[in-house]
């Protein structure tokens, strides 16, 4: 492939330069394989045992296969409790490829012809001469199609050229909807009742001590996700509701949003939307598994630590007739990570 | 004739008469290859990408890339009855109802493992040893867009399960490219179908998992072959290789039974390790939901990286005229890659650019005599390797039992501070190791041999290095920084160009100035003229049969050897 415009001898210089390459190498060493026959013959035995060892370890891979039940543990010392089928599969088939490579490369080593051996290397780049025949060439055949004498048809050929791919992206408008403002909305609003997740049970004041957390969600979102079959509305619809003395509340996202110290917050980051559960409830510091971010509750859960920009968007609460919790009003501002047209809200 | 080659001769005869191909098979069988052990990186990564394809193949047998919700029903008892995509049951089946079917599963992931590091592992050992240098450019840049796609490939496939580890990896992916200015939301809604996570999010990476990004890898991994078929390896400087030459064994038979033979460990360790070692127990983690994860989110190791930058980014987010640019997030998932993958891409031209080099290179650097780019690349490394301990501060956090905020601020600072230390440490301990083997070829080595001199002094005998290790020495190039240029001409006009010029010769002077050169042919005369006199004067010879020559005086010396 590389040198077919090449003689088929190799030069005189070249043939002098393989000799000295050559005389330089180091002297091959004799393996004992090379002088003692019954090294040979032990060598010889070890490979064939090791290709017979993969065709052993093949034929167990079968009867493991029709054996072993596919739900069968077994205990083994230093793993635990593993699935007995793909331990012994892994290991009677690990074992009948690794054999055939073991037994390649020990006859390689111990019983082929190793000899090293020099070839010269020839230039890549073509001689002068050729790279201006091939580009008289190029400039003939060129000239033949006109392409450079015919400034219309090169022109309208280049316009055609560089307009008939946007069909193919015009074709992908459909992928999807465009935004809208649907990464403004969730299902949150004026009087949704605040039921827990996933036991859809409506919360009360009580149910809530000092110091905890609870996750929450709307009361309609199982209802509205069985109708879209998504979980979309889940993903920008989850809360949090923790419960902390009225007294500690620095600050709020709006006046009395809380309910008797209980406060609703996104449960979504505000950085890329890993939802947050990590609440430490001394400092009332909720953190993010994800990239660490940590945001106050008790101060309008502004950002302290890590690198989301924006506090968590708070949901103001009361309770209704009944006594349970339920939304004042929707979020005042987009959850979830930021994007280019959110603006400053 | 045996059997074997008359079946043989049959066939070379039948595919000759239609495809002429017997000069190109016998060149190709007796084409030499040179041997070194870090030529086998790149080995392991061709060998698990093939582990990689027929792992995937049967995967796809069984797995359904669909975002339907079910209920399982499967044999995994703690999610019965749970609802779930399609895609995280069919993986559950895979691993519990289909013999064999987590066997391939964790082969997939763990060959997927091995296939990354080597292609990290195989381009520093190119980086390091000078290999992408002309005429290997082309290499270079195929290799690292080898590793782009290769990245992206695991990052798919760990995203197709549909778990919550791989739900929330695709979560972070999303904000991401919110965060991506004037088109980010849209990109969002066409790739997700609408708002995350939708239903058709799996089904449409499917398709780029298991067709668009593997057809790439298939083509760029097959010119990076020819490629390094044609242009022929490069090797390591020793006696008797040059510039000109390629210094190795045949491929027929020994490269065929060595490569070959080493497929078949790769494939089989890889095979053993699945068998034995549990990766992405999806079942561990549940169905994705997006309002639940788990402490400790972790991607697989090669995102590490990412996921570091991600955590030590401070959070700026800038608001102009009603529209956000989140930097805290565009900076480290989107700028720094760009840059990092960029610099990388076009570090040939870059060196070749500061250096004035443009001259082929087959024989290989050894670090040392390349200090500038070893420190380079070892800077370079130390930067990766804080961004990926920046990726576990929260596993670091909690078994060292020490402050998150502290490792990240640690971090923060450590990022802009330590490369350029490892940068200087780098460069002197490779200036350090260029002395010693001028040392070497001037003194010789140590031979360890302690002798006392008449009048009570002690000596050591020093003995040249052998011929193969002089070769090896004697091959550091010579590289003198570029001269400075005129700046103005005779007329005092200032050249064109003059600021481009001076730049690369501070550039060239960077890279070269501190060289330690080779010995000159006078210095080495004279050093072995030394080392010979050095002997007949004030110790004995040793003589081949051990026994001791008496000194130029006469004197009588103790021989330890003799003892």
């Amino acid at each position: 492939m590389s040198h077919d415009n090449l003689p088929a001898q190799t030069s005189q210089d070249e043939q002098a330069a393989i000799a000295a390459a050559t005389a330089a190498l180091p002297a091959h060493r004799p393996r004992r394989t090379d002088v003692d026959p019954r090294a040979a013959r032990r060598a010889e035995r070890q490979i064939a045992l090791m290709f017979l060892g993969s065709a052993l370890m093949t034929v167990l891979f079968i009867v493991a296969f029709v054996v072993i039940p596919v739900d069968q543990n077994v205990y083994i010392w230093g793993f635990g409790t593993v699935n007995a089928s793909n331990i012994a599969l892994g290991v009677t088939f690990g074992l009948a490829i690794l054999l055939i490579g073991t037994g390649a490369i020990h006859w390689s080593k111990k019983l082929m012809n190793e000899k090293e051996e020099v070839q010269m290397r020839h230039s890549l780049a073509s001689t002068p001469q050729d790279r201006e025949s091939a580009i008289e060439a190029f400039d003939t055949y060129s000239a033949d199609s006109g392409f450079a004498q015919r400034p219309v048809i090169r022109r309208s050929l280049i316009t055609a050229m560089a307009l008939f791919p946007i069909p193919m992206v015009v074709m992908l408008r459909d992928l999807g909807p465009l935004p809208g403002t649907v990464l403004r909305e969730t299902l949150w609003q004026k009087g949704s009742r605040i039921v827990i997740d996933p036991t859809e049970r409506p919360v009360r004041p009580s149910d809530l001590p000092i110091g905890g957390l609870i996750s929450a969600m709307p009361a309609d979102l199982p209802e509205v996700q069985h109708e879209e079959g998504n979980l979309n509305a889940r993903a920008k619809a989850a809360i949090i509701l923790v419960r902390m003395e009225p007294q500690e509340i620095v600050s709020q996202q709006g006046e009395n949003w809380d309910y008797g110290g209980i406060l609703a917050f996104s449960k979504i980051c505000t950085h890329v939307g890993c939802p947050i559960a990590l609440y430490e409830q001394r400092s009332h510091h909720l953190l993010c598994p994800c990239h660490q971010s940590t945001f106050d509750l008790a101060d309008s859960g502004n950002v302290v630590f890590g690198p989301a920009a924006r506090r968590l968007p708070q949901l103001p609460i009361t309770i209704d007739p009944e006594g349970f919790l339920v939304a004042v009003d929707g979020f005042a501002e987009p959850v979830g990570p930021s994007f280019w047209e959110r603006g400053d809200a | 004739m045996s059997a074997t080659v008359k079946t043989a001769g049959k066939t070379v005869g039948w595919v000759d008469d239609r495809l002429a191909s017997s000069n190109f098979l016998k060149r190709s069988m007796g084409k030499v290859f040179p041997e070194h052990w870090s030529f086998m990186l790149g080995e392991i990564a061709l060998y698990s990408f093939i582990v990689v394809l027929l792992s995937g193949t049967y995967l796809t047998l069984f797995f359904k890339p669909s975002m339907i919700e079910i209920v399982y029903n499967g044999s995994y008892v703690p999610l019965k009855g749970v609802e779930m995509s399609e895609a995280y049951a069919s993986t559950l089946d895979i691993s519990f109802d289909i013999r064999g079917g987590l066997l391939m599963r964790q082969v997939h992931h763990w060959s997927a493992l091995f296939f990354i590091a080597a292609i990290s592992v195989h381009l520093c050992r190119v980086f390091f040893t000078g290999a992408f240098r002309k005429p290997r450019e082309m290499n270079w840049v195929i290799g690292v867009g080898l590793l782009t796609m290769a990245l992206l490939a695991g990052f798919a496939g760990y995203s197709l399960p549909d778990d919550l580890l791989s739900g929330t990896g695709l979560r972070i992916a999303q904000g991401i490219m919110l965060s991506i200015p004037l088109v980010g939301t849209y990109l969002s809604f066409f790739v997700f179908g609408g708002e995350f996570p939708g239903t058709d999010f799996v089904s449409r990476l499917y398709a780029v998992h298991i067709l668009v990004v593997p057809g790439l890898i298939l083509a760029l991994l097959t010119a990076h072959l020819i490629m390094v078929w044609y242009q022929k390896h490069t090797q390591f400087p020793g006696p008797g290789r040059t510039n000109d030459n390629v210094v190795g064994y045949r491929l027929m038979p020994i490269y065929m039974a060595k490569a070959g033979g080493f497929f078949f460990i790769v494939f089989g360790v890889i095979t053993l390790i699945s068998g034995l070692v549990t990766i992405n127990p999806i079942w561990l983690y549940g169905p994705y939901t997006p309002d639940q994860v788990t402490a400790g989110s972790q991607p697989d190791w090669y995102i590490g990286w990412l996921e570091g930058a991600l955590r030590m980014m401070p959070n700026v987010e800038w608001n102009i005229f009603g529209y956000t640019l989140s930097l805290n997030i565009l900076v480290p998932a989107a700028i720094v890659p760009g840059i990092i993958f960029t610099i990388m891409g076009l570090y040939p031209w870059i060196e070749q650019w500061a250096t004035g080099d443009k001259s082929e290179h087959h024989l290989l650097d050894r670090p040392r005599n390349a200090p500038v780019r070893t420190a380079l690349g070892a800077m370079a490394l130390t930067f990766y390797i804080l961004l990926w301990v920046g990726g576990g501060n929260d596993l670091i956090a909690a078994f060292f039992d020490l402050s998150i905020n502290s490792i990240t601020w640690i971090l923060r600072f450590a990022i802009f501070i330590v490369p350029p230390l490892v940068f200087v440490a780098t460069k002197r301990i490779c200036l350090g190791l260029q002395r010693r083997d001028r040392d070497k070829l001037l003194h010789g080595f140590e031979t360890g041999n302690i002798l006392r001199l008449p009048h009570g002094e002690f000596i050591e005998i020093h003995a040249p290095v052998s011929a193969e290790e002089r070769a090896v020495l004697m091959a550091k190039p010579n590289r003198p920084p570029l001269p400075a240029v005129e700046e103005v001409d005779e007329n005092g006009v200032a050249m064109p160009g003059a600021r481009a010029a001076r730049l690369r010769t501070k550039l060239s002077h960077f890279f070269y100035a501190d060289d330690i050169p080779l010995p000159t042919r006078e210095e080495l005369e004279a050093a072995e003229a030394h080392l010979r006199h050095e002997v007949e004067e004030a110790a004995p010879v040793v003589d081949e049969d051990r026994r001791l020559v008496p000194a130029h005086d006469g004197s009588v010396l103790h021989d330890p050897a003799n003892d």
